[in-house]
Protein backbone atom coordinates (compact mmCIF):
# COMPACT_ATOMS: atom_id res chain seq x y z
CA UNK A 1 0.00 0.00 0.00
CA UNK A 2 1.23 3.51 -0.75
CA UNK A 3 1.80 5.98 2.07
CA UNK A 4 -1.05 8.17 0.79
CA UNK A 5 -3.49 5.24 0.76
CA UNK A 6 -2.45 4.29 4.29
CA UNK A 7 -2.89 7.89 5.43
CA UNK A 8 -6.41 7.99 3.95
CA UNK A 9 -7.30 4.63 5.46
CA UNK A 10 -6.10 5.64 8.91
CA UNK A 11 -7.70 9.09 8.57
CA UNK A 12 -11.12 7.72 7.68
CA UNK A 13 -10.92 5.12 10.46
CA UNK A 14 -10.04 7.82 12.98
CA UNK A 15 -12.86 10.14 11.86
CA UNK A 16 -15.65 7.56 11.41
CA UNK A 17 -14.81 4.92 14.00
CA UNK A 18 -13.50 7.61 16.34
CA UNK A 19 -16.84 9.42 16.06
CA UNK A 20 -18.66 6.19 16.90
CA UNK A 21 -16.50 5.67 19.97
CA UNK A 22 -17.00 9.30 20.99
CA UNK A 23 -20.78 8.95 20.54
CA UNK A 24 -20.79 5.76 22.65
CA UNK A 25 -18.70 7.37 25.40
CA UNK A 26 -20.95 10.44 25.36
CA UNK A 27 -24.07 8.28 25.62
CA UNK A 28 -22.57 6.17 28.39
CA UNK A 29 -21.69 9.28 30.36
CA UNK A 30 -25.08 10.89 29.87
CA UNK A 31 -27.61 8.22 28.93
CA UNK A 32 -30.56 10.46 29.82
CA UNK A 33 -31.13 14.03 30.90
CA UNK A 34 -30.90 14.56 34.64
CA UNK A 35 -34.16 16.54 34.57
CA UNK A 36 -37.10 16.62 32.21
CA UNK A 37 -39.64 19.42 31.77
CA UNK A 38 -42.61 19.23 34.17
CA UNK A 39 -45.26 16.72 33.09
CA UNK A 40 -48.20 19.11 33.26
CA UNK A 41 -51.86 18.18 32.96
CA UNK A 42 -51.85 16.70 29.53
CA UNK A 43 -48.95 14.37 29.96
CA UNK A 44 -49.70 10.82 28.97
CA UNK A 45 -47.70 7.91 27.66
CA UNK A 46 -49.69 6.94 24.62
CA UNK B 1 -53.07 16.48 38.89
CA UNK B 2 -51.55 14.93 35.84
CA UNK B 3 -53.30 11.79 34.76
CA UNK B 4 -50.79 9.21 33.76
CA UNK B 5 -51.90 6.60 31.32
CA UNK B 6 -50.11 3.48 30.35
CA UNK B 7 -48.92 3.06 26.81
CA UNK B 8 -51.39 1.66 24.30
CA UNK B 9 -48.83 1.72 21.49
CA UNK B 10 -45.85 -0.51 21.16
CA UNK B 11 -42.77 0.61 23.03
CA UNK B 12 -39.03 -0.03 23.16
CA UNK B 13 -38.34 -1.16 26.69
CA UNK B 14 -34.77 0.09 26.70
CA UNK B 15 -32.54 2.60 24.99
CA UNK B 16 -30.25 -0.13 23.75
CA UNK B 17 -33.27 -1.94 22.27
CA UNK B 18 -34.06 1.15 20.22
CA UNK B 19 -30.42 1.58 19.18
CA UNK B 20 -30.15 -2.02 17.99
CA UNK B 21 -33.41 -1.79 16.06
CA UNK B 22 -32.43 1.52 14.46
CA UNK B 23 -29.01 0.15 13.50
CA UNK B 24 -30.74 -2.97 12.18
CA UNK B 25 -32.86 -0.81 9.95
CA UNK B 26 -30.08 1.51 8.80
CA UNK B 27 -27.51 -1.20 8.14
CA UNK B 28 -28.88 -3.01 5.13
CA UNK B 29 -27.76 -4.50 1.87
CA UNK B 30 -26.69 -1.05 0.60
CA UNK B 31 -24.01 -0.72 3.27
CA UNK B 32 -22.35 -3.92 2.18
CA UNK B 33 -22.80 -3.91 -1.56
CA UNK B 34 -23.26 -0.26 -2.48
CA UNK B 35 -20.80 1.82 -0.45
CA UNK B 36 -17.53 0.07 -1.48
CA UNK B 37 -18.26 0.37 -5.21
CA UNK B 38 -19.58 3.94 -5.00
CA UNK B 39 -16.53 5.07 -3.01
CA UNK B 40 -14.11 3.35 -5.39
CA UNK B 41 -15.72 4.85 -8.49
CA UNK B 42 -15.85 8.36 -7.02
CA UNK B 43 -12.32 9.16 -6.06
CA UNK B 44 -11.41 6.33 -3.65
CA UNK B 45 -9.91 7.83 -0.50
CA UNK B 46 -10.86 11.32 -1.64
CA UNK B 47 -14.54 10.25 -1.68
CA UNK B 48 -14.43 10.08 2.09
CA UNK B 49 -14.22 13.88 2.23
CA UNK B 50 -17.61 14.57 0.53
CA UNK B 51 -18.98 11.48 2.31
CA UNK B 52 -18.16 12.86 5.75
CA UNK B 53 -19.37 16.35 4.75
CA UNK B 54 -22.65 14.77 3.58
CA UNK B 55 -22.98 12.81 6.81
CA UNK B 56 -22.70 15.95 8.93
CA UNK B 57 -24.70 18.32 6.74
CA UNK B 58 -27.57 16.09 5.63
CA UNK B 59 -27.40 12.54 7.02
CA UNK B 60 -27.41 13.26 10.73
CA UNK B 61 -29.61 16.40 10.50
CA UNK B 62 -32.26 14.51 8.50
CA UNK B 63 -32.08 11.53 10.84
CA UNK B 64 -32.81 13.88 13.74
CA UNK B 65 -35.62 15.47 11.71
CA UNK B 66 -37.29 12.06 11.33
CA UNK B 67 -36.72 11.31 15.02
CA UNK B 68 -38.16 14.65 16.09
CA UNK B 69 -41.33 14.28 14.00
CA UNK B 70 -41.99 10.70 15.16
CA UNK B 71 -41.20 11.37 18.78
CA UNK B 72 -43.04 14.67 19.17
CA UNK B 73 -46.14 13.70 17.22
CA UNK B 74 -46.17 10.09 18.40
CA UNK B 75 -47.44 8.06 15.53
CA UNK B 76 -46.84 6.16 12.36
CA UNK B 77 -45.92 8.36 9.41
CA UNK B 78 -49.52 9.23 8.40
CA UNK B 79 -50.55 9.98 12.00
CA UNK B 80 -47.44 11.91 13.06
CA UNK B 81 -47.36 13.95 9.86
CA UNK B 82 -51.11 14.61 10.06
CA UNK B 83 -50.54 16.10 13.49
CA UNK B 84 -47.51 18.04 12.30
CA UNK B 85 -48.84 19.36 8.99
CA UNK B 86 -52.54 18.53 8.51
CA UNK B 87 -53.92 16.67 5.51
CA UNK B 88 -50.98 17.37 3.18
CA UNK B 89 -48.77 15.92 5.91
CA UNK B 90 -50.96 12.84 6.17
CA UNK B 91 -50.70 12.31 2.44
CA UNK B 92 -46.92 12.46 2.68
CA UNK B 93 -47.18 9.89 5.48
CA UNK B 94 -49.22 7.58 3.28
CA UNK B 95 -46.65 7.98 0.54
CA UNK B 96 -44.08 6.72 3.06
CA UNK B 97 -46.32 3.75 3.78
CA UNK B 98 -46.87 2.97 0.11
CA UNK B 99 -43.14 3.30 -0.63
CA UNK B 100 -42.41 0.79 2.15
CA UNK B 101 -45.15 -1.45 0.85
CA UNK B 102 -43.51 -1.52 -2.59
CA UNK B 103 -40.00 -1.92 -1.20
CA UNK B 104 -41.12 -4.82 1.03
CA UNK B 105 -42.48 -6.59 -2.03
CA UNK B 106 -39.13 -6.65 -3.83
CA UNK B 107 -36.68 -6.45 -0.92
CA UNK B 108 -37.89 -9.82 0.35
CA UNK B 109 -36.88 -11.32 -2.99
CA UNK B 110 -33.29 -10.14 -2.55
CA UNK B 111 -33.32 -11.51 1.00
CA UNK B 112 -34.56 -14.82 -0.47
CA UNK B 113 -31.72 -14.88 -3.05
CA UNK B 114 -29.27 -14.19 -0.23
CA UNK B 115 -30.72 -17.06 1.79
CA UNK B 116 -30.25 -19.39 -1.20
CA UNK B 117 -26.65 -18.26 -1.58
CA UNK B 118 -26.07 -18.73 2.13
CA UNK B 119 -27.01 -22.38 1.61
CA UNK B 120 -25.04 -22.61 -1.66
CA UNK B 121 -21.94 -21.43 0.22
CA UNK B 122 -21.65 -24.73 2.11
CA UNK B 123 -20.74 -26.65 -1.05
CA UNK B 124 -20.00 -23.72 -3.40
CA UNK B 125 -22.90 -24.70 -5.69
CA UNK B 126 -22.09 -21.84 -8.08
CA UNK B 127 -19.09 -23.83 -9.28
CA UNK B 128 -21.58 -26.15 -11.02
CA UNK B 129 -21.86 -23.74 -13.93
CA UNK B 130 -19.38 -22.23 -16.39
CA UNK B 131 -18.85 -19.34 -13.97
CA UNK B 132 -20.74 -17.75 -11.05
CA UNK B 133 -22.36 -15.18 -13.35
CA UNK B 134 -23.95 -17.79 -15.61
CA UNK B 135 -24.91 -19.74 -12.48
CA UNK B 136 -26.76 -16.71 -11.10
CA UNK B 137 -28.50 -15.53 -14.25
CA UNK B 138 -28.91 -18.93 -15.90
CA UNK B 139 -29.28 -21.73 -13.37
CA UNK B 140 -30.55 -19.73 -10.40
CA UNK B 141 -32.69 -16.88 -11.76
CA UNK B 142 -33.34 -18.62 -15.10
CA UNK B 143 -33.42 -15.11 -16.51
CA UNK B 144 -35.61 -14.85 -19.59
CA UNK B 145 -35.01 -12.82 -22.73
CA UNK B 146 -38.49 -11.34 -22.33
CA UNK B 147 -38.73 -8.39 -19.91
CA UNK B 148 -41.98 -9.68 -18.41
CA UNK B 149 -43.00 -13.30 -17.91
CA UNK B 150 -45.12 -15.10 -15.37
CA UNK B 151 -43.05 -18.27 -15.39
CA UNK B 152 -42.25 -19.08 -11.81
CA UNK B 153 -38.91 -20.35 -10.58
CA UNK B 154 -39.69 -22.90 -7.85
CA UNK B 155 -36.38 -22.67 -6.02
CA UNK B 156 -36.84 -18.91 -5.58
CA UNK B 157 -40.44 -19.35 -4.52
CA UNK B 158 -39.51 -21.48 -1.53
CA UNK B 159 -37.06 -19.12 0.27
CA UNK B 160 -39.26 -16.19 -0.73
CA UNK B 161 -42.28 -17.62 1.07
CA UNK B 162 -40.10 -18.71 4.00
CA UNK B 163 -38.64 -15.24 4.51
CA UNK B 164 -42.00 -13.53 4.15
CA UNK B 165 -43.29 -15.77 6.91
CA UNK B 166 -40.23 -15.18 9.13
CA UNK B 167 -40.52 -11.39 8.70
CA UNK B 168 -44.29 -11.45 9.34
CA UNK B 169 -43.91 -13.59 12.46
CA UNK B 170 -41.35 -11.11 13.86
CA UNK B 171 -43.49 -8.04 13.06
CA UNK B 172 -46.70 -9.63 14.34
CA UNK B 173 -45.01 -10.32 17.70
CA UNK B 174 -44.95 -6.55 18.25
CA UNK B 175 -42.42 -3.86 19.00
CA UNK B 176 -40.95 -5.32 22.18
CA UNK B 177 -41.23 -9.03 21.59
CA UNK B 178 -40.74 -8.95 17.85
CA UNK B 179 -38.64 -6.05 16.62
CA UNK B 180 -36.62 -5.36 19.74
CA UNK B 181 -35.98 -8.97 20.69
CA UNK B 182 -34.97 -10.06 17.17
CA UNK B 183 -32.66 -7.07 16.65
CA UNK B 184 -31.05 -7.61 20.04
CA UNK B 185 -30.00 -11.04 18.79
CA UNK B 186 -29.34 -10.21 15.14
CA UNK B 187 -27.24 -7.05 15.46
CA UNK B 188 -24.57 -8.49 17.79
CA UNK B 189 -24.55 -11.60 15.58
CA UNK B 190 -24.08 -9.42 12.50
CA UNK B 191 -21.22 -7.55 14.15
CA UNK B 192 -19.41 -10.74 15.13
CA UNK B 193 -19.83 -12.46 11.77
CA UNK B 194 -18.92 -9.35 9.79
CA UNK B 195 -15.82 -8.60 11.85
CA UNK B 196 -14.73 -12.25 11.44
CA UNK B 197 -15.23 -11.89 7.69
CA UNK B 198 -13.18 -8.69 7.55
CA UNK B 199 -10.33 -10.14 9.61
CA UNK B 200 -10.26 -13.11 7.23
CA UNK B 201 -10.39 -10.87 4.17
CA UNK B 202 -7.56 -8.52 5.17
CA UNK B 203 -5.35 -11.54 5.94
CA UNK B 204 -5.57 -12.79 2.35
CA UNK B 205 -2.60 -12.39 0.01
CA UNK B 206 -3.18 -9.39 -2.25
CA UNK B 207 -5.54 -7.69 0.22
CA UNK B 208 -3.16 -4.73 0.44
CA UNK B 209 -3.49 -4.20 -3.31
CA UNK B 210 -7.25 -3.97 -2.92
CA UNK B 211 -7.00 -1.54 -0.04
CA UNK B 212 -4.52 0.51 -2.02
CA UNK B 213 -7.01 0.79 -4.89
CA UNK B 214 -9.83 1.63 -2.47
CA UNK B 215 -8.06 4.29 -0.43
CA UNK B 216 -5.74 5.97 -2.95
CA UNK B 217 -7.32 9.39 -3.38
CA UNK B 218 -8.14 10.84 -6.74
CA UNK B 219 -8.53 14.53 -6.02
CA UNK B 220 -9.67 15.31 -9.54
CA UNK B 221 -12.92 13.51 -8.65
CA UNK B 222 -13.67 16.17 -6.02
CA UNK B 223 -14.00 18.78 -8.78
CA UNK B 224 -16.77 16.72 -10.36
CA UNK B 225 -20.22 17.62 -8.94
CA UNK B 226 -21.22 14.01 -9.67
CA UNK B 227 -18.89 12.84 -6.88
CA UNK B 228 -20.62 15.11 -4.37
CA UNK B 229 -24.06 13.99 -5.53
CA UNK B 230 -22.95 10.37 -5.13
CA UNK B 231 -21.72 11.08 -1.60
CA UNK B 232 -24.99 12.74 -0.60
CA UNK B 233 -26.89 9.92 -2.31
CA UNK B 234 -24.94 7.24 -0.44
CA UNK B 235 -25.49 8.91 2.94
CA UNK B 236 -29.15 9.55 2.15
CA UNK B 237 -29.97 6.00 1.04
CA UNK B 238 -27.92 4.19 3.62
CA UNK B 239 -29.36 5.84 6.73
CA UNK B 240 -33.00 4.71 6.15
CA UNK B 241 -34.19 8.29 6.32
CA UNK B 242 -37.14 10.12 4.77
CA UNK B 243 -39.49 7.23 4.15
CA UNK B 244 -41.13 6.70 7.48
CA UNK B 245 -38.99 4.10 9.22
CA UNK B 246 -37.28 6.43 11.65
CA UNK B 247 -40.50 8.39 12.23
CA UNK B 248 -42.25 5.14 13.17
CA UNK B 249 -39.38 3.77 15.27
CA UNK B 250 -38.95 6.96 17.28
CA UNK B 251 -42.68 7.13 17.96
CA UNK B 252 -42.23 3.94 19.99
CA UNK B 253 -39.86 5.65 22.40
CA UNK B 254 -41.24 6.88 25.72
CA UNK B 255 -41.94 10.59 25.86
CA UNK B 256 -39.11 11.16 28.28
CA UNK B 257 -36.36 9.79 26.10
CA UNK B 258 -32.94 10.93 25.00
CA UNK B 259 -33.20 11.02 21.21
CA UNK B 260 -30.06 12.68 19.89
CA UNK B 261 -27.50 10.76 21.99
CA UNK B 262 -28.60 7.37 20.63
CA UNK B 263 -29.12 8.99 17.20
CA UNK B 264 -25.43 9.86 16.97
CA UNK B 265 -24.53 6.28 17.86
CA UNK B 266 -26.86 4.96 15.14
CA UNK B 267 -25.54 7.34 12.47
CA UNK B 268 -21.87 6.65 13.20
CA UNK B 269 -22.48 2.91 13.58
CA UNK B 270 -24.03 2.92 10.12
CA UNK B 271 -21.04 4.70 8.59
CA UNK B 272 -18.59 2.57 10.60
CA UNK B 273 -20.21 -0.51 9.16
CA UNK B 274 -19.92 0.90 5.65
CA UNK B 275 -16.23 1.64 6.09
CA UNK B 276 -15.74 -1.89 7.39
CA UNK B 277 -17.58 -3.24 4.34
CA UNK B 278 -15.34 -1.19 2.05
CA UNK B 279 -12.22 -2.61 3.70
CA UNK B 280 -13.58 -6.18 3.55
CA UNK B 281 -14.87 -6.07 0.00
CA UNK B 282 -11.75 -4.44 -1.44
CA UNK B 283 -9.40 -6.76 0.47
CA UNK B 284 -11.27 -9.68 -1.09
CA UNK B 285 -11.21 -8.06 -4.54
CA UNK B 286 -7.47 -7.38 -4.19
CA UNK B 287 -6.94 -11.04 -3.39
CA UNK B 288 -9.06 -12.06 -6.36
CA UNK B 289 -7.24 -9.73 -8.78
CA UNK B 290 -3.89 -11.11 -7.57
CA UNK B 291 -5.09 -14.69 -8.10
CA UNK B 292 -6.26 -13.79 -11.62
CA UNK B 293 -3.03 -11.98 -12.40
CA UNK B 294 -4.88 -8.74 -13.04
CA UNK B 295 -5.62 -5.44 -11.29
CA UNK B 296 -8.72 -4.11 -9.56
CA UNK B 297 -9.46 -1.62 -12.33
CA UNK B 298 -9.87 -4.52 -14.75
CA UNK B 299 -12.57 -6.17 -12.61
CA UNK B 300 -16.28 -5.68 -13.34
CA UNK B 301 -19.38 -5.86 -11.20
CA UNK B 302 -18.10 -4.02 -8.15
CA UNK B 303 -21.43 -3.01 -6.65
CA UNK B 304 -25.03 -4.05 -6.10
CA UNK B 305 -26.54 -7.35 -7.20
CA UNK B 306 -23.60 -8.12 -9.49
CA UNK B 307 -21.06 -7.68 -6.67
CA UNK B 308 -22.97 -9.95 -4.28
CA UNK B 309 -24.17 -12.68 -6.60
CA UNK B 310 -21.70 -12.69 -9.50
CA UNK B 311 -18.34 -11.26 -8.43
CA UNK B 312 -18.26 -12.32 -4.80
CA UNK B 313 -19.03 -16.02 -5.39
CA UNK B 314 -16.13 -16.07 -7.88
CA UNK B 315 -13.90 -14.44 -5.25
CA UNK B 316 -15.03 -16.87 -2.54
CA UNK B 317 -14.27 -19.89 -4.75
CA UNK B 318 -10.62 -18.85 -4.91
CA UNK B 319 -10.28 -18.45 -1.16
CA UNK B 320 -8.80 -20.88 1.32
CA UNK B 321 -11.61 -22.35 3.49
CA UNK B 322 -14.00 -20.95 0.87
CA UNK B 323 -17.26 -22.20 2.45
CA UNK B 324 -16.49 -20.32 5.68
CA UNK B 325 -16.02 -17.05 3.80
CA UNK B 326 -19.17 -17.70 1.77
CA UNK B 327 -21.25 -18.48 4.85
CA UNK B 328 -19.96 -15.41 6.71
CA UNK B 329 -20.54 -13.09 3.74
CA UNK B 330 -24.01 -14.29 2.80
CA UNK B 331 -24.94 -14.79 6.46
CA UNK B 332 -24.05 -11.14 7.18
CA UNK B 333 -25.92 -9.99 4.10
CA UNK B 334 -28.93 -12.06 5.15
CA UNK B 335 -29.07 -10.60 8.67
CA UNK B 336 -28.54 -7.06 7.39
CA UNK B 337 -31.35 -7.59 4.86
CA UNK B 338 -33.79 -9.21 7.27
CA UNK B 339 -33.44 -6.54 9.98
CA UNK B 340 -34.05 -3.84 7.38
CA UNK B 341 -37.00 -5.75 5.91
CA UNK B 342 -38.83 -5.95 9.23
CA UNK B 343 -38.44 -2.20 9.72
CA UNK B 344 -39.93 -1.60 6.28
CA UNK B 345 -42.92 -3.84 7.02
CA UNK B 346 -43.39 -2.13 10.40
CA UNK B 347 -43.97 1.24 8.68
CA UNK B 348 -46.81 -0.30 6.67
CA UNK B 349 -48.38 -2.10 9.61
CA UNK B 350 -48.25 0.86 11.99
CA UNK B 351 -49.83 3.12 9.35
CA UNK B 352 -52.86 0.85 9.01
CA UNK B 353 -53.14 0.14 12.73
CA UNK B 354 -53.13 3.85 13.58
CA UNK B 355 -55.68 4.93 10.97
CA UNK B 356 -58.12 2.04 10.89
CA UNK B 357 -57.66 0.75 14.42
CA UNK B 358 -57.08 -2.80 13.15
CA UNK B 359 -55.32 -5.21 15.44
CA UNK B 360 -51.61 -5.61 14.76
CA UNK B 361 -51.84 -9.35 14.17
CA UNK B 362 -54.73 -9.06 11.73
CA UNK B 363 -53.00 -6.25 9.82
CA UNK B 364 -49.73 -8.13 9.61
CA UNK B 365 -51.22 -11.34 8.30
CA UNK B 366 -53.86 -9.95 5.93
CA UNK B 367 -51.61 -7.27 4.46
CA UNK B 368 -48.52 -9.44 4.61
CA UNK B 369 -50.05 -12.29 2.70
CA UNK B 370 -51.37 -9.92 0.01
CA UNK B 371 -47.91 -8.39 -0.37
CA UNK B 372 -46.38 -11.85 -0.48
CA UNK B 373 -48.72 -12.58 -3.38
CA UNK B 374 -47.39 -9.57 -5.32
CA UNK B 375 -43.86 -10.58 -4.45
CA UNK B 376 -44.42 -14.01 -5.96
CA UNK B 377 -46.33 -12.74 -8.98
CA UNK B 378 -43.73 -10.22 -10.16
CA UNK B 379 -40.43 -11.27 -8.65
CA UNK B 380 -40.31 -15.06 -8.28
CA UNK B 381 -40.43 -15.30 -12.05
CA UNK B 382 -37.82 -15.57 -14.78
CA UNK B 383 -38.15 -11.80 -15.36
CA UNK B 384 -38.03 -10.87 -11.66
CA UNK B 385 -34.62 -9.19 -11.88
CA UNK B 386 -35.73 -6.74 -14.58
CA UNK B 387 -38.87 -5.69 -12.69
CA UNK B 388 -36.92 -5.42 -9.44
CA UNK B 389 -34.20 -3.29 -10.99
CA UNK B 390 -36.72 -0.85 -12.47
CA UNK B 391 -39.08 -0.60 -9.50
CA UNK B 392 -36.11 -0.16 -7.15
CA UNK B 393 -34.62 2.65 -9.22
CA UNK B 394 -37.85 4.65 -9.36
CA UNK B 395 -38.88 4.01 -5.76
CA UNK B 396 -35.52 4.90 -4.25
CA UNK B 397 -34.19 7.59 -6.47
CA UNK B 398 -37.43 9.35 -7.42
CA UNK B 399 -40.14 8.61 -4.83
CA UNK B 400 -38.08 8.70 -1.62
CA UNK B 401 -36.05 11.67 -2.78
CA UNK B 402 -39.25 13.56 -3.65
CA UNK B 403 -40.74 12.73 -0.23
CA UNK B 404 -37.63 14.12 1.47
CA UNK B 405 -37.94 17.44 -0.35
CA UNK B 406 -41.67 17.69 0.36
CA UNK B 407 -41.11 16.90 4.04
CA UNK B 408 -38.55 19.70 4.41
CA UNK B 409 -40.63 22.24 2.50
CA UNK B 410 -43.97 21.34 4.10
CA UNK B 411 -42.87 21.07 7.72
CA UNK B 412 -40.07 23.59 7.88
CA UNK B 413 -40.85 26.27 5.32
CA UNK B 414 -44.66 26.15 5.14
CA UNK B 415 -45.62 25.02 8.65
CA UNK B 416 -42.49 26.43 10.26
CA UNK B 417 -42.03 23.58 12.70
CA UNK B 418 -38.23 23.88 12.79
CA UNK B 419 -37.96 25.76 16.06
CA UNK B 420 -40.50 23.52 17.79
CA UNK B 421 -38.75 20.36 16.64
CA UNK B 422 -35.28 21.53 17.60
CA UNK B 423 -36.55 22.63 21.01
CA UNK B 424 -38.32 19.30 21.46
CA UNK B 425 -35.10 17.41 20.89
CA UNK B 426 -33.08 19.81 23.02
CA UNK B 427 -35.43 19.68 26.01
CA UNK B 428 -35.42 15.89 26.08
CA UNK B 429 -31.99 14.92 24.79
CA UNK B 430 -28.39 15.21 25.87
CA UNK B 431 -27.11 16.63 22.57
CA UNK B 432 -28.88 19.94 21.85
CA UNK B 433 -30.14 21.02 18.44
CA UNK B 434 -30.29 24.67 17.53
CA UNK B 435 -29.74 27.10 14.72
CA UNK B 436 -27.10 25.02 12.94
CA UNK B 437 -29.35 21.99 12.78
CA UNK B 438 -32.25 24.08 11.50
CA UNK B 439 -30.07 25.59 8.82
CA UNK B 440 -28.89 22.20 7.55
CA UNK B 441 -32.30 20.61 7.57
CA UNK B 442 -34.26 23.61 6.27
CA UNK B 443 -31.93 24.83 3.55
CA UNK B 444 -28.92 22.60 2.86
CA UNK B 445 -30.71 19.22 2.82
CA UNK B 446 -33.62 20.15 0.51
CA UNK B 447 -31.27 21.90 -1.91
CA UNK B 448 -28.82 19.03 -2.27
CA UNK B 449 -31.62 16.50 -2.35
CA UNK B 450 -33.40 18.55 -5.02
CA UNK B 451 -30.22 18.53 -7.12
CA UNK B 452 -30.16 14.72 -6.86
CA UNK B 453 -33.84 14.58 -7.78
CA UNK B 454 -33.52 16.80 -10.84
CA UNK B 455 -30.44 15.00 -12.10
CA UNK B 456 -32.01 11.53 -11.85
CA UNK B 457 -35.45 12.52 -13.12
CA UNK B 458 -34.19 14.46 -16.12
CA UNK B 459 -31.94 11.56 -17.00
CA UNK B 460 -34.80 9.06 -16.72
CA UNK B 461 -37.05 11.23 -18.89
CA UNK B 462 -34.41 11.79 -21.55
CA UNK B 463 -32.63 8.46 -21.62
CA UNK B 464 -35.13 5.98 -20.18
CA UNK B 465 -33.67 3.42 -17.82
CA UNK B 466 -30.91 0.92 -18.41
CA UNK B 467 -31.93 0.12 -21.98
CA UNK B 468 -35.35 -1.28 -21.03
CA UNK B 469 -38.16 -0.76 -23.51
CA UNK B 470 -40.31 2.34 -23.02
CA UNK B 471 -43.52 0.44 -22.24
CA UNK B 472 -41.70 -1.53 -19.55
CA UNK B 473 -40.26 1.56 -17.87
CA UNK B 474 -43.66 3.22 -18.32
CA UNK B 475 -45.44 0.48 -16.40
CA UNK B 476 -42.94 -0.51 -13.74
CA UNK B 477 -41.17 2.84 -13.33
CA UNK B 478 -43.49 5.77 -13.94
CA UNK B 479 -46.54 3.54 -13.46
CA UNK B 480 -45.36 2.51 -10.00
CA UNK B 481 -44.93 6.17 -9.07
CA UNK B 482 -48.42 7.06 -10.35
CA UNK B 483 -49.94 4.12 -8.49
CA UNK B 484 -48.19 5.15 -5.28
CA UNK B 485 -49.62 8.63 -5.55
CA UNK B 486 -53.17 7.39 -6.21
CA UNK B 487 -53.06 4.89 -3.33
CA UNK B 488 -51.68 7.55 -0.97
CA UNK B 489 -54.51 9.92 -1.93
CA UNK B 490 -57.14 7.19 -1.41
CA UNK B 491 -55.88 6.32 2.07
CA UNK B 492 -55.68 10.00 3.01
CA UNK B 493 -59.29 10.58 1.98
CA UNK B 494 -60.61 7.56 3.91
CA UNK B 495 -62.03 8.42 7.35
CA UNK B 496 -60.08 7.89 10.59
CA UNK B 497 -61.42 5.54 13.23
CA UNK B 498 -60.37 8.11 15.84
CA UNK B 499 -59.64 11.79 15.68
CA UNK B 500 -55.94 12.05 14.81
CA UNK B 501 -55.72 15.64 15.92
CA UNK B 502 -57.05 15.07 19.44
CA UNK B 503 -53.57 15.14 20.75
CA UNK B 504 -51.40 17.41 22.84
CA UNK B 505 -47.71 17.46 22.12
CA UNK B 506 -45.36 17.31 25.10
CA UNK B 507 -43.37 19.19 26.27
CA UNK B 508 -45.22 22.43 25.51
CA UNK B 509 -43.09 24.74 23.38
CA UNK B 510 -43.92 28.36 22.76
CA UNK B 511 -43.80 29.29 19.10
CA UNK B 512 -40.93 31.62 18.40
CA UNK B 513 -43.04 34.48 17.04
CA UNK B 514 -40.98 37.32 18.46
CA UNK B 515 -38.37 38.04 21.06
CA UNK B 516 -41.10 38.80 23.58
CA UNK B 517 -42.49 35.30 23.31
CA UNK B 518 -39.03 33.94 23.78
CA UNK B 519 -38.62 35.96 26.92
CA UNK B 520 -41.97 34.73 28.19
CA UNK B 521 -40.88 31.17 27.56
CA UNK B 522 -37.84 31.72 29.77
CA UNK B 523 -40.05 32.99 32.58
CA UNK B 524 -42.41 30.03 32.30
CA UNK B 525 -39.56 27.61 32.66
CA UNK B 526 -38.87 26.82 29.01
CA UNK B 527 -35.21 26.05 28.95
CA UNK B 528 -33.52 28.73 27.00
CA UNK B 529 -30.08 27.84 28.14
CA UNK B 530 -30.07 24.89 25.82
CA UNK B 531 -31.46 26.67 22.78
CA UNK B 532 -28.87 27.63 20.23
CA UNK B 533 -26.35 25.66 22.22
CA UNK B 534 -25.28 24.02 19.01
Amino acid sequence: MSATAIAYMVGSMVVIWGSLIAALVFLRKRPERAEYPPEGENFQED
Amino acid sequence: MATKQTSSRGEWTSQIGFIFAAIGSAVGLGNIWRFPGVAYENGGGAFLIPYIVALFTTGIPFLFFDYAVGHRFRGSSPLALRRAAGKPGEMLGWLHVVICLVIAVYYTVVVAWTASYFVFSFNLSWNNAKNPTTFFTGKYLQLSEEPLTFEFVPHILLPLIAFWLIALIIVSAGVTKGLQRSNTVFIPLLMVSFVALIIGAVSLPGAAEGLNAFFTPNFEALKDPGTWISAYGQIFFSLSIAFGIMVTYSSYRKRKSNMTGPGLVVAFANSSFELLAGIGVFSALGFFATQQGTTIDQLHGLSGVSLAFMTFPAVVSQMPIAPVFGVLFFGSLLIAGLTSLISIIEVVVSGFVDKFNFSRRKTVWVLGLILMGFSILFFATTSGLYVLDTVDKFTNEVAIVMCAIVMCVLLLLVRRRGYELSQHMTLLSTFPLGRTWRFFVTFVSPVVIAVMFVQVTVNLIQEGYSGYQDWFVGIFGWGTLALMLVVAIVFTVMPWKRDPERFVAWPPIQPRACAKTREAAVHTGESEQTEEAK
